[in-house]
């Protein structure tokens, strides 16, 4: 019991009766047929107006020539692939390691607050796509000035959104903490952090899509590989329906990897999506 | 006004060692120029039960709070066994309004929650363990241990609150009107569950509540307050042996007690006529 792991994680829900988790599956199928079923017939429409005015491919491709291809050059997206995951997830990580714990400093350390958090939420205004050009030009074309972007802005939603969530805590708790002669540091690691881990997920998935942004903008003005170096690539050749293909490439790869988040908040914080379901269930 | 049944057996206030002595204290919030508490002085002996009575407002919750040392009084001064309280004392156990449990522990570890804010590990938190068990399942959460907490009810949750003040055996128990949010008929059960827990382990409490038939039924002392600035305005001594039962709010002793501070509520302006 004593050397029982404290982290959340232990806490994570066994696996319940199969029935209830067939239940479940066909329950989230369901859920996913409505959009799945919205975006097949926008892609319908999408299809039939290109065909029935007779556009040009290499002005709006239709879905059928997207498709084609996309099959027909997949091994250049899977090989320009790799390098923009290892920047996104890289600059990801980055910002996670760094806006996690400066979060928690900004809380904690009111001289930290004062001094520092107002220069956060200052920077957050600029554009940081807007510093690519400079980005390329101090770190060259390589995966460095990719990772520094993406991790840039990634990085304010998760110092943000961890503040506010270290922040959520009512202060019963606090004081019922103090009641206990709790130390600042049993405070914060057993209720203050916990209790801020959810919205440190939905900040870890608006950081996510933002790394996307940030590796595709730093490709697009400077890279000799990555999906960003492959669309200039192939808008530069008027290739429309490939340049689309890269595009929902692009998005396909941005859904998984914050659906992988996703699963990972199941694990980790599983007591949010409870407490929600109670809060809306009844 | 006092007609006191005094049948064989019924004691009066117990006389204990004196715990808590406030002597003065006031409590004035600057930055909203509210003045919470004004020139409270009473006394706690260990083993007696003493309700806060007061309407909202009052500043019952904000005097339990500068005597568990959560709070620091403006003037006035406190002291705990004969010593100056000024920081949280340690020899406490408190319960809310609100549970304030929390979702990521089950309903034991919720109570553990008092081991592992005060640095108590290995044999000795396992030891408290088993001990969480039996309070639980004395306060009628037998194996509930491992249930979540949003599997609880309201009432259940304050039972787990309950069994959380008292797991590291404290001197003194404050209670923060636990049962305020609770419906009527849970909160009386708790109400007599509380007597007999506080009873056999021979608890010193305070409660805050603004229930008149709560106060009188749970404690051996009722100190009334009156509106803000809250001043202590009287003090009703309640003779009902102890633990109380469902039976004795049927007494006369318990229907004068009520009626008295009813008096004194009119009388102070809390409550009138129109």
């Amino acid at each position: 019991m004593t050397n029982e792991v404290r982290s959340p994680v232990a806490f994570a829900p066994r696996i319940g009766m199969p029935i209830r988790f067939f239940k479940q599956l066909r329950r989230s199928l369901v859920h996913a047929a409505y959009p799945v079923g919205s975006f097949l017939v926008l892609v319908g429409l999408w299809q039939l107006v290109v065909r029935a005015t007779g556009t040009a491919a290499y002005v709006v491709p239709a879905p059928s020539d997207v498709y084609t291809s996309a099959r027909e050059h997949w091994h250049f997206l899977l090989q320009h692939s790799w390098p923009t995951l290892w920047e996104i997830l890289i600059g990801f990580g980055l910002a996670a390691a760094i806006g996690v714990p400066l979060a928690i400093l900004i809380v904690a350390w009111r001289g930290f607050e004062r001094g520092f958090y107002p220069l956060v939420v200052g920077f957050q205004g600029i554009p940081k796509v807007a510093l690519a050009p400079m980005m390329i030009v101090w770190l060259g074309f390589g995966l460095i000035s990719k990772v520094v972007l993406a991790s840039l802005i990634a990085f304010f939603p998760i110092v943000i959104d961890t503040v506010s969530g270290l922040r959520s805590i009512d202060a019963g708790y606090v004081t019922l903490a103090r009641s206990m002669g709790a130390t600042r540091r049993r405070l914060y690691w057993r209720v203050l952090i916990p209790n801020a881990l959810p919205q440190v997920f939905s900040g870890f998935k608006i950081a996510m899509s933002f790394a996307v942004v940030g590796a595709i903008v730093a490709e697009l003005l400077g890279a000799n590989e990555g999906l960003g170096y492959l669309l200039n690539v192939a808008s530069g050749e008027l290739d429309m329906a490939f340049s689309f293909a890269i595009v929902v490439w692009l998005g396909v790869m941005n859904v998984v990897l914050i659906g992988i988040i996703g699963l990972a908040e199941r694990l980790i914080v599983p007591w949010s999506h409870h407490s929600r379901a109670t809060q809306s269930g009844s | 006004m006092r007609t006191v049944d005094t049948s064989p057996g019924v004691t009066g206030t117990p006389k204990g060692e004196r715990l808590i002595d406030a002597i003065g204290v006031s409590k004035e919030f600057k930055r909203a120029n509210v003045l919470a508490l004004e020139s409270a002085t009473l006394h706690i002996d260990t083993g007696e039960f003493v309700a806060l009575l007061g309407p909202s407002g009052c500043g019952k919750s904000t005097l339990l709070h500068l005597l568990g040392g959560l709070t620091q009084s403006s003037s006035g001064s406190i002291f705990y066994r004969g010593a100056r309280v000024n920081a949280p004392l340690g020899a406490v156990g408190i319960a809310f309004q609100d549970a304030y449990l929390l979702e990521w522990r089950n309903v034991r570890e919720n109570v553990l929650l008092q081991m592992d804010m005060r640095g108590i590990r290995g044999r000795a938190r396992r030891g408290f363990g088993e001990q969480a068990d039996r309070l639980l399942d004395e306060v009628g959460l037998g194996g509930f241990g491992d249930k979540h907490v949003w599997e609880l009810s309201g009432g259940m949750k304050q039972r787990v609150a309950l069994c959380r003040s008292l797991i590291h055996d404290p001197e003194l128990l404050l209670l923060d009107e636990p049962f305020g949010a609770l419906d009527m008929l849970t909160r009386d059960q708790l109400n007599v569950d509380l007597s007999k827990l506080t009873h056999d382990r021979n608890k010193t409490a305070l409660l805050v509540t603004h229930s008149i038939s709560e106060a009188v039924f749970l404690s051996n002392r009722v100190l009334v307050m009156g509106p803000r600035p809250g001043r202590i305005v009287a003090e009703v001594d309640v003779d009902l042996p102890m633990p109380r039962e469902l039976a004795m709010r049927n007494s006369k002793e318990f229907t004068d007690r009520v009626n008295e501070v009813y008096a004194i509520f009119e009388k102070v302006g809390v409550l009138r006529d129109v």
